[in-house]
């Protein structure tokens, strides 16, 4: 199973994503930079944290225009898996690959910590490895993790499972406490906290290996062990 | 538009004749050495160039005596001060590179981008050695946290160090935050870099080879920051405020940009030498690497990217544009550079040329509007002895009895009053608005006696950490150096660290005052001492002067920045108590003293007498002991006994850990004294009962004296002297005043 992070000008998180897969399954694994065309090579796409293009305008509101993404429409698609984080999920909204955005802290500073999340949603390719209203420990470090969507909206995501985690202690002021969404289909999830600095207990935590363990498993269920390193 | 701008710059004669020069901070005397240096008058622009040069922010020119007392050399430091940051060897073929800067009177006009840049100036002096930056921590200094004006500056220079490190994805892992009056309208703001190379990727800011072209990089040029280099080496007034052109404006965003390409530049090998434009923008840096090979240089002025139209040589040469580098490499290699620049979307402009002449020649418009000799810009500035008095305060506080205040009863509440000091207090509220966990290697966070990153790769960390007690400083400037230099010793080794090297930030009032130089020289004489007691050499660093407002001069803070070598991440320990039943050690001797502790600033509002005792040889066997019993896995916690004493240690550990601890202690002094004496070289351990035995031995192998206090366990932190109860608190109610002081003055 082949893995790509993306890499946008000011992208700060894309190293410890990179590491993030090495470390946890040992995938193969590319830095993809944000002028690509082509990402047919990949079966999963991860969309790194960090400050795109500075996000002195809306966050991810420039990166949506990168080329690279019209590519990972392509592949939201064709159904790969697609992981946005923190920026990647800014950015994720902002192309509409997934519903609503995110606005400013309601505390309105920067907040860095750890945050116990649950797992509402345990059937989606990113969360099978978790049991379902797990808690987990996940670090946030966002100013910008407000997570904003109508009623409407929102009762679509309810309706439809696509609320994958909710803060046990809103540190945002996210509706609903989201902290992770994904798309209809399950392929596409964008969350404000940081698995894949969740993955050594030495830093912390180690609560976010099971997405990387998770994802591994879903995309062998569907291609059979024949491809698997 | 050019003409019409330098139509308004005074001519040479002008100059002389209106002494001009003496308000780019150039005394008459140093003028006429520089007409001597030219043979001839300078014009505007050269004798804007020799006032940046000859500042003290860039020539030391009060402090450079000072410096050469402290030992900068060992075995492990492969580069010591003069270049952008110095270097100390951690084995297989790995470097550590750190150095501390301080933006103090940026920060007083303008805290927000004050802080930043500061932050994003220390970044650059990484990176330019080629190292990757892994860390920031930095030292902060404000006055009481009560007025608007204190909590607005607090409240900035905070978000200004979130808002550049955060950005440009470096870790900002530690620091300090003290506030006392002292630092009213003068606040300190020193940010530290640390970072990682490879022995042979090592650069240099030199600029090699005659008729190499020299490349300029980043942002263009504006008219942000000029003079910014004499605009630090002056008191601040009230006129301050209207120099806000000389505090500059940072771009995060784009110093990542310049950060990776230089740092892909210089992986590909062909960098001849690459220097940040920091402190004096274009002018230092060129003047530097040209003098550093020993060469001259030419710079096309025409050819530098500007941000703004009509743009004079000198606006040029002064502008403290942030985010620029400049560097050197063989006419071959220039497509190569080229492309690397491209792909980043950064700009790069060919603006100069390597010379044989030893001259810094300036070409705007086809015409020469500057020359000047590069070794009388680096190196012929006046060097001052300056006159060194003791005050009359130093004998005066050595007779103040410290014990002359009736006993505090309440201990308790003491110890609440003294958590919920925001100097001691709970920094949560500042570092949860700093991403202390990108880049993925903290392995402790900000909170504990020092932060500890992983060497990526390796079984390796690095423990780091900034500290300086102001009061003790004040106090006794030898004494205070002393304790500044040991006490990050001593958080170093509670991390499970081996103490490396120092980078120091001198922040002093204005050395024009006798007093106050002599209060320099003390602090640095004990400074130098501590470190060649602890092989701890001075690896570089900087010097601020003139820290004073109306009211007189900041506490002397000579800030020490230290980085430790953790030999394995088994090692790594922190201060918080671990399990129920561990037991729990106090190392060192505890004597009365309470001169310039917290206890007596909180509890009788003075701060005064001598400060706490310190000998090198006991705090050098007990660093040496705590080290081994660590590295032995002897170990469950360790913490230094600073600011607060032994009540704050037990209770901090107790707090970080979330459990309670039962204290027995037999003691010849007054409660109150024992609970909150400062008494210099003691550590809080506590071990799990079945090491008890082997630490007792290697302590006393190795010559540590060790009282053993009780245990770890329940939700209480309860404590007996001489058999009777002096202090039970709950955990939760410690943790509650001491977790919402900031918070609760800041809402």
């Amino acid at each position: 199973m082949r893995f790509a992070v993306l890499v946008f000008p000011g992208s700060n998180c894309d190293i410890d994503c990179y590491k993030a897969v090495e470390e946890t399954i040992g995938q193969p694994v590319d830095y993809v930079w944000h002028t690509a065309t082509d990402l047919s090579a990949y079966d999963c796409i991860l969309v790194p944290g960090g400050f795109s293009y500075g996000d002195y305008l809306r966050c991810g509101a420039i990166s949506r225009f990168a080329p690279v993404m019209n590519e990972v429409a392509k592949a939201a698609e064709e159904g790969k898996y697609i992981l946005g984080i923190c920026n990647g999920f800014q950015i994720l909204t902002e192309a509409g690959l997934l519903p609503g955005a995110l606005r400013r802290n309601d505390s309105m500073k920067f907040r860095c910590h750890d945050t116990v999340l649950k797992v509402n949603n345990n059937t989606t390719p990113f969360t099978r490895g978790y049991a379902e209203g797990q808690e987990i420990v996940i670090p946030i470090a966002h100013g910008e993790g407000n997570y904003y969507c109508d009623e409407e909206t929102l009762q679509k995501l309810r309706d439809n499972r696509q609320i994958v985690f909710t803060y046990q202690d809103n540190p945002n002021g996210s509706v609903a406490d989201i902290a992770g969404i994904c798309n209809e289909r399950g392929n596409v999830i964008g969350m404000m906290p940081h698995p894949e600095r969740a993955v050594s207990s030495l830093l912390g935590s180690d609560d976010g290996k099971a997405m990387f363990t998770s994802i591994l498993q879903a995309w062998r269920d569907t291609h059979g062990a024949a491809n698997i390193r | 538009m050019a003409q019409q701008t330098s139509v308004k710059e005074p001519t040479a004669e002008q100059i002389a004749e209106h002494q001009i020069y003496k308000q780019m901070g150039v005394s008459d005397s140093e003028y006429e050495l520089i007409c001597s240096f030219m043979g001839r008058k300078p014009n505007y622009t050269e004798i804007g160039v020799f006032s940046v040069m000859w500042s003290e922010h860039c020539a030391y020119k009060n402090s450079k005596p000072l410096l050469r007392r402290f030992p900068t050399s060992g075995p492990r430091v492969l580069m010591g001060p003069g270049e952008g940051a110095g270097i100390v060897d951690i084995g297989d073929n790995q470097a550590v590179v750190f150095k501390i800067e301080s933006h103090n009177h940026p920060s007083a006009v303008e805290p927000y981008q004050g802080a930043a840049t500061g932050v994003g100036g220390i970044i650059r002096d990484i990176f330019s050695m080629g190292a990757r930056p892994v860390a920031i921590l930095n030292s902060l200094r404000f006055g009481k946290l009560e007025s608007d004006r204190v909590k607005y500056l607090f409240e900035h220079v905070v978000s200004g160090i979130a808002g550049y490190g955060n950005c440009i994805g470096i870790p900002t892992v530690g620091g300090e935050v003290v506030f006392d009056e002292s630092y009213e309208g003068n606040p300190l703001v020193n940010a530290m870099c640390v970072g990682i190379i490879d022995h042979d990727k090592i650069q240099r800011g030199v600029a090699r080879g005659v008729g190499n072209p020299v490349f300029y990089v980043g942002p263009p040029t504006g008219r942000d920051g000029i003079h910014g280099a004499t605009f630090a080496s002056v008191e601040l007034t009230e006129e301050s405020e209207a120099n806000r052109t000389a505090v500059q404006v940072g771009d995060p965003f784009m110093e990542k940009l310049v950060m990776e390409s230089c740092l892909e530049l210089i992986d590909s090998g062909i960098v001849l030498g690459i220097q940040d434009m920091g402190a004096a923008g274009l002018t230092c840096s060129s003047a530097e690497m040209a003098s550093k090979a020993g060469n001259g240089l030419e710079l096309y002025l025409d050819q530098v990217p500007q941000r703004e139209e009509g743009m004079t040589p000198y606006e040029m040469m002064l502008s403290e544009s942030q985010e620029r580098m400049l560097f050197v490499v063989e006419p071959k290699h220039e497509a190569q550079a080229r492309e690397i620049f491209e792909r980043w979307g950064v700009v790069c402009a060919k603006v100069g040329k390597v010379t044989d002449d030893g001259r810094l020649k300036l070409i705007h418009h086809d015409e020469v509007v500057g020359d000047m000799p590069v070794k009388a810009l680096v190196d012929e500035c006046p060097i001052y002895n300056k006159p060194s008095q003791e005050p009359a305060y130093y004998q005066e506080q050595a007779a103040v009895d410290t014990l002359r205040y009736e006993e505090v009863k309440d201990l308790g509440g003491a110890l609440k009053k003294v958590l919920g000091s925001p100097s001691l207090a709970s920094k949560a509220w500042v570092y949860n608005q700093y991403d202390y966990m990108v880049r993925t290697s903290t392995a402790v966070r900000p909170g504990s006696d020092a932060a500890v990153v992983t060497v990526q790769g390796t079984r390796k960390a690095l423990a780091m950490t900034t500290d300086c007690n102001g009061r003790y400083v004040y106090l006794d400037p030898e004494l205070g150096g002393k304790i500044a230099v040991s006490e990050a010793a001593r958080n170093i080794v509670c991390s499970g660290a081996e103490p490396l090297a120092i980078t120091d930030n001198l922040n002093f009032g204005s050395p024009e005052k006798p007093e106050i130089f002599w209060q320099m020289e003390k602090a640095v004489d004990g400074m130098a001492e501590a470190c060649r007691e602890l092989d701890t050499p001075v690896i570089g660093g900087n010097v601020s002067l003139y820290n004073e407002n109306a009211k007189g001069a900041i506490y002397p803070t000579p800030v020490v920045g230290m980085v430790g070598l953790i030999h394995d991440t088994d090692h790594i320990t922190t201060q918080s108590f671990k399990a129920e039943g561990d037991a729990i050690y106090v190392l060192g001797d505890t004597r009365a003293e309470l001169g310039g502790s917290e206890f007596q600033a909180m509890m009788h509002g003075v701060s005064e007498g001598r400060p706490p005792e310190l000998s090198l040889d006991t705090e050098k066997k007990l660093l040496g002991g705590v080290l081994k019993a660590i590295q032995s896995g002897l170990v469950q916690s360790a913490h230094d006994v600073s600011e607060g004493g032994l009540a704050a240690a037990l209770a901090e550990s107790c707090i970080s850990g979330n459990i309670g601890a039962s204290v027995e202690w037999a003691t010849d002094l007054r409660n109150d004294v024992a609970l909150f004496s400062e008494s210099q070289s003691r550590i809080v351990l506590s071990v799990s009962p079945d090491h008890k035995n082997a630490l007792e031995k290697l302590l006393q192998e190795a010559g540590v004296p060790f009282t053993a206090l009780g245990v770890v366990g329940g939700n209480k932190l309860s404590i007996n002297i001489n058999g009777a109860s002096a202090l039970e608190e709950s955990v939760e109610a410690l943790k509650s005043v001491w977790e919402d002081a900031i918070p609760c003055l800041m809402n």
